[in-house]
């Protein structure tokens, strides 16, 4: 009886914490949303501002995950295979974007890109609008989304070591074929696993792109600016309509992440 | 580097840049500190709640089994990939106006609570849900057959092999509440001294024009995030020292 009690007891308090915080809310989003049928969810997201949202939410995902995930592995290898003066300065900055306020992020670009920042005039003089257009929400995007790959890989790189890189160096293979043929394939599912991951935040961004977007309706909305757009209109359908095309992205991302974590395990 | 660091250096100038006397007044204003508290009391509250529903949740998912199990794992990972405005909508939803349960928190503090509940959730789960299943649980059968008793055994055996990982997760899920920002604009209303936290503060600032006050207090959020970052580091460093002794 006591182990009865002891083993459902636990269960029963971890459940129900998940239920009432995660599982209860995203379920009823989804009710509300076909409570109706699908017609009035269906309509609310082929609007033409809804639809240019996702375009520009898909634009700032499609040029910041390339660029992160360069970036990760790069670092990755430098934090792990190198020594230089100022790494663990390099090892504490990566992480910095994880713990800082998105809010923080915003304004420390707007501050850069802005009519008085840094490089605000030498931008205006040129002609380049960075603030309130793409640039400035790329950037925001790439800031925020920064250390995914790199934190996935780090890990695997230091537990397969370096003596089969080490070999194709001495049989005369180049630093890129080495890294192609040998480092690539060995870190292969940590780099997938990062992307998902650095694919999600991006896809998700919302407080450092609202502070640097401008919130323009249909030039610089990303669909989450849009959910939030929606729900001050008091267009709950709406609202509701956007948050479940982006919760179905993010339960994928959860299979997805599913299937190539123990998958990644194996080959390490 | 220059990705962070620059943007970094460029809110440490404007917050500095007229004097060290109106950065205090920015930091020390009525509405500031009173943001700054609540940020501070619901981040603190939500960790530690963290703490001790994280550590049920991750011995669920390693000592227990049941048949929906992989589900509820890949569940947890569910505030990592959702948008956080996603999130407050979908809080606001159940524990709105219109809730279908007939409990309606929001623009309270309890929604704030929530709400950092929600996207914290994932921390403390999953930096101790590796260290318990490395733990071999022959030294928990050990005290059983020793006669200790289910809390005499977690308090003596699993808990000091996990405490590393609880502090470390609690540390993250403090650096994500501190921060939080996406979540909570729909489901607090933001009125000032009573559901405004400091990031929406700084949004706030920023949207009125003032950026100097606005970067004044993000600068003490940025202190924030790295002092935590860093006792992050500096716990790990314990943790891994202990392992080589």
């Amino acid at each position: 009886m006591t182990s009865l009690v002891s083993r459902l007891g636990p269960r029963s308090v971890a459940l129900g914490y998940l239920a009432v915080i995660l599982v209860g809310p995203l379920a009823i989003v989804f009710w509300r949303t076909f409570e109706d049928g699908f017609g009035p969810a269906w309509d609310a997201l082929t609007t033409p501002e809804t639809f240019n949202a996702f375009r520009l939410t898909l634009i700032i995902t499609a040029i910041a995950v390339p660029v992160n995930t360069v970036f990760g592995i790069v670092c990755a290898l430098a934090i792990v295979r190198k020594t230089f003066p100022g790494k663990s300065i390099l090892n504490a900055f990566i992480d910095l974007p994880l713990a800082l306020s998105p809010v923080v992020v915003g304004l420390s670009l707007f501050l850069l890109y802005g009519q008085d920042g840094w490089f605000g005039s030498w931008l205006s003089e040129h002609g380049i609008d960075v603030l309130f257009a793409l640039p400035a929400m790329v950037i925001a995007t790439i800031f925020v989304s920064l250390p995914f790959v790199a934190r996935e890989v780090v890990p695997t790189l230091k537990e397969i070591g370096d003596d089969q890189e080490q070999a194709a160096w001495t049989l005369g293979a180049s630093g890129w074929q080495t890294f192609r043929r040998i480092t690539l394939p060995s870190i292969r599912w940590a780099v997938i696993y990062g992307v998902i991951l650095t694919t999600a935040r991006c896809l998700g961004e919302y407080g450092a792109v609202a502070v640097v977007s401008g919130r323009l309706q249909g030039q610089t909305e990303t669909a989450t600016l849009r959910v939030q757009e929606r729900y001050e209109a008091f267009d709950l359908a709406g609202a509701y309509a956007i948050s479940i095309v982006l919760a179905c992205i993010a339960i994928l991302v959860l299979v997805a992440m599913t299937v190539i974590r123990p998958r990644g395990e194996e080959a390490t | 580097m220059v990705m962070v660091g620059l943007p970094i250096a460029a809110l440490m100038w404007e917050a500095t840049s007229e004097g060290a006397q109106s950065f205090w007044d920015a930091v020390s204003s009525p509405e500031a500190v009173a943001a700054l508290k609540l940020t501070l009391v619901a981040s603190l509250a939500v960790s530690l709640c963290n703490a001790v529903l994280g550590t049920i949740t991750a011995w669920v998912l390693v000592r227990d089994d049941f048949r929906a199990k992989p589900v509820v794992n890949a569940i947890i990972d569910l505030p990592f990939a959702l948008p956080t405005i996603v999130a407050g909508l979908t809080l606001l939803a159940l524990y709105g106006p219109t809730s279908p349960v007939g409990i309606n928190v929001a623009f309270t503090k309890t929604a704030i609570v929530l709400a950092l509940m929600f996207v914290t959730l994932p921390f403390v789960v999953r930096t101790v849900q590796p260290v318990l299943q490395e733990l071999d649980p022959e030294l928990e059968q050990a005290a059983y057959t020793l006669g200790a008793s289910q809390l005499t055994t977690f308090r003596r055996i699993v808990f000091p092999n996990i405490l590393p990982g609880v502090l470390s997760g609690v540390a993250l899920a403090f650096a994500k509440a501190v921060g939080e920002f996406g979540s909570l604009v729909i489901i607090t209303g933001n009125v000032p001294f009573e559901t405004e936290v400091s990031s929406v503060h700084i949004y706030g600032r920023i949207e009125s024009g003032d950026s100097a006050g606005a970067s004044a207090v993000a600068v003490v959020l940025l202190a924030i995030s790295f002092l935590t970052l860093l006792s992050i580091g500096v716990i790990r460093h314990f943790a891994t020292r202990h392992d080589h002794d």
